[in-house]
């Protein structure tokens, strides 16, 4: 095991963290299941399909169960973090790296070599690892599994099996289980089952999950989706019209109320693989004040990206002459930049005195995307946007935010990067949640007093690389951007000083110098300036 | 430029150091033997337990001194010569300062024991412990059983990460039970039942004798006290209390008791030196509190007082109303006003004690019998808010309106279950039969 990266003070790695004989043999039953999948992926041709993938998915699932049990319900209810920084897996260690690079080739090949995986083209056959998940696609659906189908069976099957491994580890904390439940809910239902039920019913619709909102579901505004739902009589059209309501109207009601994590850490898939198989690696999140830098930087300038590259999308397949339909490029254009206009002004008239410098930046930003629009409506031609063919913006996007940074960085890198890198660093739906989170809900992380002991036990299981104890040991409330609300750093805190609720804006942010518990008069004199 | 000198970088001169940059620019250095950097004690239990790094218990990273041009010296002082205000190092060099701060904190207490200064005795209370303890139980093939001798805070703390490694402990307590000089009985027998069922050997009512040593000068084994029962043990963890830790001052002439004596500004008898933290003892203790309080709050408050006072706006250590909090395995407590155990309580002080029929949940809540006033809580197993309990006790409010608004001061995570009507019915019932 390396010891370059393992700083922990231990000298022996200790062996009383041994796992059981009973975790051994789970261990092993996953493992077989997983070689299962691996022989199909080598093109082993299995006599009874559905049999062979019911053991392989079966022995996985069981493995993970029985594992999990015996490593939480043998002791009494409580944290349950002994050794994490001491596990090779959730450590960086060697098994961590493996695992790492399992997953992140795995996602190459999902994304882009799907045919490895046995995908027929061209109304061939399915083969080998896909090959093994068609009659399980057949039941669905009726029709041949796609890598997408594979990738999909698996992901939810994550979710579930190491989502009860969560919530036995937090038998003890209500929140944790109901929003546990609640992902796994959302994906088996949302994710997973009805749009596979959707195209029973009408297979000429787009594949879509509802719960994915625009931008995290950055195709749902391309022409073929559009085209998809409008050519489906009401049902496609309430279908869209529930995707433009979810980002424009749902989501800021929700967000408001009980911010970001109604959706974050309750509702979306790739939240909830991170809370569920990923909840091994959130202490692997850089807390740095450099990695916060950089996270700015990135999620805002994909944020910038998703909107401009959306727009572009929308406004590729919209005609000239509104007598064909209203909504003309023209139009659409003016309604987004009024739109965005209207956000900016309302931030920059109520919430100027909070943003302090950072206002420059977002006055930068907001900028940039007018001057972007207003180009491209001028330099645009019918099949020309920013002198590229429009659907090459929409493919790289495709490609570099979809593909490589929600998936291949994203996921496979949880043991190298912590569990929600592409949640903190990526993601423009986190983005825009993320802003309203800042300037607009009731939501926060309350701090209780001068309770705080500065231990970092908050800090260290931030997935989010929040450094909560910055402010928890100041007395001060935690009001960030980022924050999905998981709620460990609450679980965690040995001095009950976090507490995640709704409570009014009023005082939402509370810096402080002097905590509660010493003399009041210093209090006012420091606290008052 | 004024040189403002701070022997110990723990959380009262590292709170100090933070706020007299705030309010000036002073020369400030910290000096400190024990580690490069501030980190949080009280975490130091997680970093063997594998919970975290020990740079994670660091709340500051490393740019952060430098930023704020406070400068970290790393030197064991030997000798303060208060005339020529010089410090003396082990190491040989010298530092001169204008004003010195002593915030050296505490040393694991010892009371003579035969074998106390054996291999594999030690306290918990330096990262140099932590690194003693690595080395003499790193697992439970090399620690078969570890002896604890103390039962306070630091024991069962001690005793929780011995556990997380699954080697056994025998904990041996003077007192009949748990705690009890400071927790309320009812609280007391309720983690006595908690830590036996973490299958930690707890022995109440019982003293260390003597600890043994093998050839090699490594504890082999205790003997007890009331039993002269041998016990075989590669690690005796002496955890019965800390001492101030001042060694090093006691030829300069600066007045010392237990610790180093101050007055309500922090002053000690030689102008320019002041202390702060666990090894500060006040000539007289301040309302109910102890002379010395070894508490991670009181050396916080004293430092964001004393920097005041360093800083030109001359100001009394007047803290307010007193809280603490700790954690007992799984069983969190924390405590808001004063609530007695044994020790020390006054006659007019009552209880009222509510626990929960899974025996890891309870309050105490105390109450002046005369005036109904109320006095403090206790509670383990459901957080409360500060904010609300550091009212009410401002407010002087009486036990009836407390017991009826509890439901405001609760800060258990969304979704827990509720006690407040409960205990309010058990409260009403006793009034009843009482």
């Amino acid at each position: 095991m390396s010891n370059k990266l393992n700083h922990s003070m231990s000298l022996a790695k200790p062996d009383a963290l041994d796992i059981s004989n009973k975790q051994k043999v789970a261990l092993s039953a996953g493992v077989i299941g997983l070689f299962i999948l691996a022989l199909a992926l080598f093109n082993t041709n299995f006599p009874n399909k559905a049999l062979f993938l019911t053991l392989s998915l079966g022995l996985i699932i069981g493995g993970i169960v029985v594992y999990s049990r015996e490593a939480y319900l043998s002791k009494l209810e409580g944290i349950k973090n002994d050794g994490v920084w001491f596990k090779s897996i959730s450590s960086r260690g060697v098994w961590g790296w493996i695992v790492g690079v399992i997953l992140t080739t795995f996602y190459i090949v999902l994304y882009f070599f799907p045919k490895y995986l046995g995908l027929g083209v061209d109304g061939a056959e399915n083969t080998g690892l896909i090959s093994l998940f068609d009659p399980l696609s057949h039941l669905l659906s009726g029709r041949n599994a796609s890598q997408w189908f594979v990738y999909g069976t698996l992901y939810t099957v994550a979710i579930l099996a190491f989502g009860y491994k969560f919530i036995l580890k937090y038998r003890h904390n209500r929140y944790q289980q109901l929003r546990t439940v609640s992902v796994m809910f959302f994906q088996l239902g949302f994710a997973f089952l009805i749009p596979e039920f959707m195209y029973v019913m009408n297979n000429d619709l787009p594949y879509y999950d509802l719960k994915s909102i625009w931008p995290l579901n950055y195709y749902i505004f391309d022409e073929w989706s559009v085209n998809g739902f409008l050519s489906n009589g009401n049902i496609g059209i309430a279908l869209l019209i529930f995707g433009i309501l979810s980002i424009f109207v749902f989501t800021p009601i929700l967000t408001y109320k009980y911010g970001k994590r109604w959706y974050c850490s309750w509702v979306c898939g790739c939240g909830g693989l991170a809370e569920t198989a990923g909840d091994s690696f959130r202490q692997l999140s850089s807390k740095k004040m450099s990695a916060w830098k950089l996270e700015r930087w990135l999620i805002h300038t994909v944020l910038v990206f998703s909107i401009v590259m959306t727009a572009a999308m929308v406004y590729s397949y919209l005609g000239y002459d509104k007598n064909d339909f209203w909504l003309t490029r023209g139009v659409f254009i003016s309604l987004v930049i009024g739109f965005l206009t209207i956000v900016f002004a309302a931030v920059m008239l109520f919430k100027r005195h909070e943003l302090g410098k950072d206002a420059k930046y977002g006055a930068i930003g907001f900028f940039i995307v007018i001057a972007l629009l207003l180009i491209m409506h001028y330099t645009g031609t019918t099949d020309h946007l920013f002198y590229i063919k429009a659907g090459a913006l929409r493919s790289a996007y495709g490609i570099y935010i979809g593909s490589i940074f929600s998936g291949v960085i994203g996921t496979g890198f949880y043991p190298i990067l912590g569990n929600r890198s592409w949640c903190r660093f990526g993601c423009p739906m986190a983005a825009i949640l993320g802003f309203q989170q800042r300037m607009f809900s009731k939501f926060r992380i309350t701090t209780n007093g001068g309770q705080c002991i500065s231990c970092g036990n908050c800090s260290n299981s931030c997935e989010m690389g929040i450094d909560v104890r910055h402010y928890a040991q100041k007395g001060e409330n935690i009001v960030r951007s980022s924050c999905v609300g998981c709620g460990i750093c609450s679980a965690v805190c040995p001095r009950g000083v976090l507490k995640l609720e709704n409570d009014t804006m009023k005082g939402r942010i509370n810096p402080t110098e002097i905590l509660l518990g010493n003399d009041v008069d210093l209090m006012d004199l420091v606290n008052q300036k | 430029m004024e040189h403002i000198v701070i022997i110990g970088n723990g959380i009262s001169g590292v709170t100090l150091a933070r706020h007299i940059r705030k309010l000036s620019d002073k020369k400030i250095t910290i000096v400190s033997a024990e580690a490069d950097y501030f980190f949080s004690r009280t975490a130091l239990m997680y970093v063997y337990m594998g919970h975290m790094k020990f740079e994670h218990t660091q709340p500051y990273e490393n740019w952060f001194w430098k930023k704020n041009r406070i400068e970290l010296k790393k030197g064991y002082v030997k000798q303060v010569e208060t005339e020529t205000k010089t410090l003396h190092f082990a190491e040989g060099d010298t530092l001169q300062y204008d004003k010195l701060i002593i915030a050296t904190g505490s040393k694991p207490n010892k009371f003579g024991w035969p074998g106390q200064d054996l291999n594999g005795v030690m306290g918990m209370y330096h990262k140099q412990d932590l690194e003693t303890l690595e080395a003499h139980a790193p697992n439970n093939d090399v620690c078969k059983r570890a002896v604890i001798v103390g039962g306070g805070l630091i024991g069962i703390e001690l005793a929780e990460m011995l556990n997380s490694r699954s080697i056994p402990v025998t904990f041996l307590v003077r007192e009949d039970s748990f705690w009890n000089g400071v927790l309320p009985q009812g609280e007391s027998e309720m983690i006595n039942r908690h830590i036996k069922n973490h299958h930690i050997d707890l022995r109440l009512s019982t003293n260390l004798k003597a600890i043994n040593s093998d050839e090699n000068g490594n504890v082999k084994s205790v003997i007890i006290e009331e039993t002269g029962e041998e016990l075989e043990c590669n690690v005796v963890g002496l955890t019965a209390g800390v001492t101030p830790n001042i060694d090093f001052i006691k030829d300069s002439g600066i007045e010392i008791g237990r610790g180093v004596k101050v007055n309500r500004f922090l002053e000690t008898n030689i102008p320019d030196v002041y202390a702060i933290g666990d090894c500060a003892e006040q000539h007289e203790a301040i309302g109910n509190r102890r002379p010395i309080e070894a508490v991670w709050y009181t050396g916080r408050m004293m430092g964001e007082v004393l920097a005041q006072t360093i800083c030109g706006n001359k100001m009394e250590y007047k803290p307010g109303h007193w809280f603490n909090s700790a954690k007992f395995l799984d069983i969190e407590y924390q405590t808001y006003g004063w609530v007695f155990g044994k020790n020390g309580r006054p006659d007019y002080e009552q209880h009222f004690h509510w626990k929960h029929e899974d025996d890891t949940k309870c309050i105490t809540v105390a109450y002046d019998k005369n005036t109904n006033q109320f006095l403090g809580i206790n509670t383990f197993g459901i957080r409360m808010r500060h904010e609300v309990f550091d009212k009410w006790l401002t407010e002087k409010r009486d036990m009836d309106y407390v017991m009826n608004h509890l439901s405001e001061a609760n800060f258990e995570p969304e979704f827990y279950s509720r006690f407040e009507n409960e205990i309010l019915q058990a409260y009403t019932n006793q009034l009843q039969t009482a």
